[in-house]
């Protein structure tokens, strides 16, 4: 069988292959970019947190920003995004503020979901980035209710849904691939192929080939694209959402892409893969490659200064952010259900007077 | 006011409120085209149509999710379970999922799904058409359990379920679909999630229970009324958040409970109820509150009746507290 070819549009010699260019203005190529540094700078900065106790956990996605921003550039007003927990960066491109992400890392009163999930669980209504879940793939069928919804009401959306490699084992997966394709939905199946689920490779997590090829059991189109390319993700993302929103139907899209640093602050990946592999992958770092581009344009003189801007607006959010007061103890009992039932008014008021 | 049975007191519900409002929808495996393995839906489709009335393919955790996007999107699904002992597969995406996305998106979003599962045995149905799976749920943050026992409950608490705000597991005794039958509101009938219902007055004991145990109860009631004890009995309807303040005031009275259920004992809901009573009627009671309820056993084909409650195992019960 011969596997789907994978599109890349940044070439090795830093310039874009005319033919795949998606000819995007030179603002929004700089905004691709610095999101993209955006992004990393709060992973440094949050496993750092983590690591000094500040935070109790965090899910770092260095390696695969082009993956997060290139997708989220592809979603427009209207659509809905349902999220894995390793893709802020759709989130962040979509406009989501870089102060409720740092609150809801925090947990405190400047977290708009009140301190009830651990980091990396963001969701706001306002831009139909809908709350992310920690067990893999829950998330698929709801994008397959959400689009069924706005199918019905004749609405001309797309639903991205993004999730990792592990996410293509689960029943999850399966259904609401199934589901797509019988009902004809406009969903997007965004797989970072990262490489690892934790510790599990790729080709101990599935017996074919390429996750991508899955896609034709359901009767969808299944894309591979390179993933490390913000140009080339954004390209496909875009592609196929356009391609639903004009009602053919949902697509597979399998990025083949590296999570560079651990699963989570966690795990320790050393114990499951060699350095030379993380050597090698380090040298297509999607942030330096894309520089390269930029530079060839004229776009961009001192990633370094970037970098260091990312990194100073970050430390401000952080530090904005931390003298917050704790959420209010009687906020626990709250959002259980529309209104509070009398077993909680009880645990709660017991919990207040100090009986509880 | 039209005599209807409890299944058709469903469908009644069902084909009243998408009339009423544009976003309800139908969806599960069989609801279409053959109304339902129990008819529960039967005509829907051919009066509100297949978008509106979804044939989905086979897949509870599917079937699940879909249903939660679809709230999430603005509609109000009610999902079909063919029986309430396949909800398993869909048991992350109800408890994980629907029953906190509330919680954890601090109100952004919710998940007002209604699940309908026929429950409970009775029907020679073996293991996999039997069980009654409340207390799961029940013991589940977020998620409201509702069962009726009469055909007016049905109607009128599935329709208060559809308006709800919160996700509802909807449990149907199948095993009174068709055998009880009574009046029934037309049109519009709306019965309150979170209201007892006080079946038979009495003044020595109060005897709680729900779905199919309501007539097992009543007719364990009739005998203990030949032996001079007058037995109340109170049908919570709204298994959780539960009517307390209706139990409450009637043990204090009687001064003495009996819980009657037909799901395995231990971690049965019988056993919260009477914690709570214990917790709440004390200084009341004339006796410990005993249980009535199925065996902590795999539910047995060949032994079903043995299984399940009857009126003579109630009786027995009534008359250990009456002589406590």
């Amino acid at each position: 069988m011969t596997e789907p070819e994978i599109i890349s549009v940044l070439r090795p010699d830093g310039t874009a292959d005319p033919s795949l260019d998606p000819g995007l203005p030179d603002p929004e190529l700089l905004s691709l970019y610095r999101h993209m540094v955006l992004l990393r700078a709060i992973d440094e900065k949050a496993v750092a947190l983590q690591r000094s106790g500040r935070i109790g956990f965090f899910v770092p996605s260095t390696g695969q920003e082009a993956c997060s921003i290139g997708a989220g550039h592809a979603v427009r007003d209207g659509d809905w995004i349902f999220p894995a927990y390793r893709d802020h960066g759709v989130g962040l491109m979509r406009g989501y503020p870089l102060a409720a992400l740092v609150g809801q890392i925090l947990g405190n009163t400047t977290d708009a979901t009140r301190g009830r999930q651990m980091p990396n669980h963001w969701c706001d209504r306002s831009i139909h980035l809908v709350s992310v879940s920690s067990p893999v793939a829950t998330q698929l069928p709801h994008a397959v209710g959400a689009a069924y919804a706005a199918k019905l009401r004749g609405e001309r959306i797309a639903v991205l849904t993004t999730f990792g490699d592990g996410g293509t084992s689960t029943g999850d997966f399966h259904a609401a691939m199934n589901f797509t394709g019988v009902f004809r939905l406009p969903v997007v199946f965004f797989c970072e192929n990262n490489r690892y689920a934790i510790s599990l490779p790729v080709e101990d997590q599935t017996a074919t080939g390429t996750l991508a090829e899955k896609a034709r059991a359901y009767g969808l189109p299944g894309v591979r694209v390179d993933g490390n390319d913000v140009l080339a993700v954004r390209k496909v993302v875009a592609d196929a959402m356009a391609r639903s929103r004009a009602g053919e139907g949902g697509t597979l899209i399998e990025a083949l892409t590296y999570r560079l640093g651990p699963h989570s602050t966690s795990d320790d990946p050393t114990v499951y893969r060699s350095e030379e592999e993380v050597a090698a992958w380090r040298g297509k770092d999607p942030i330096r490659r894309f520089a390269a581009f930029l530079k060839g344009r004229g776009l961009l003189e001192d990633p370094a200064a970037e970098e260091e801007g990312a990194k100073e607006t970050v430390r401000r959010a952080i530090e904005a952010g931390e003298g917050a007061p704790p959420v209010p103890l009687s906020s626990m009992f709250e959002d259980v259900y529309a209104e509070i039932p009398w077993h909680l008014v009880e645990q709660r008021d017991s919990l207040l007077s100090g009986k509880g | 006011m039209a005599e209807v049975t409890l299944i058709k007191a469903v469908n009644d519900a069902l084909a009243t409120e998408m009339a009423r409002d544009p976003s309800v929808c139908v969806l599960g495996e069989d609801v279409g085209r053959d109304g339902g393995v129990f008819r529960a839906t039967e005509g829907l489709l051919r009066r509100f149509g297949p978008e509106r009335v979804i044939d989905t393919p086979l897949n509870e955790g599917g079937i699940l999710g879909m249903a939660i996007g679809m709230a999430l999107n603005g509609l109000r699904p009610v999902a079909e379970i063919e029986f309430s002992d396949f909800i398993y597969p869909a048991f992350d995406q109800i408890v994980s999922e629907m029953a906190k996305m509330r919680y954890r998106s601090a109100g952004q979003f919710t998940a007002a799904v209604v699940v309908r599962a026929p429950s409970g045995g009775g029907i020679k149905g073996g293991h996999y058409h039997s069980q009654s799976p409340e207390a799961y749920f029940i013991h589940t943050a977020g998620l409201v359990v509702v069962m009726p026992s009469t055909p007016s409950d049905a109607k009128g608490l599935l329709a208060s379920a559809i308006r709800g705000e919160d996700p509802v597991i909807f449990l149907e005794p199948k095993a009174l679909y068709r055998t009880v039958k009574g009046e029934v509101p037309q049109g519009e009938h709306l019965v309150p999630i979170g209201k007892g219902r006080i079946v038979r007055g009495g003044a020595d004991l109060t005897l709680v229970t729900w779905g199919a145990m309501v007539p097992v109860a009543e007719k364990a009631a009739a005998a203990a009324a030949k032996e001079r004890v007058d037995v109340e009995i109170i049908d919570p309807r709204t298994l959780w958040p539960l009517d307390i303040g209706m139990i409450e005031a009637s043990v204090n009275r009687t001064g003495r409970a009996v819980v009657l259920h037909e799901a395995p004992r231990t971690c049965g809901f019988g056993a919260e109820i009477s914690a709570l009573i214990h917790e709440r009627c004390f200084l009341h009671m004339k006796a410990p509150v005993a249980r009535v309820t199925g065996f902590d056993t795999p539910f047995p084909y060949a032994l079903e009746k043995s299984y399940l409650p009857d009126p003579e195992r109630t009786l027995r019960a009534i008359r250990a507290s009456m002589a406590f």
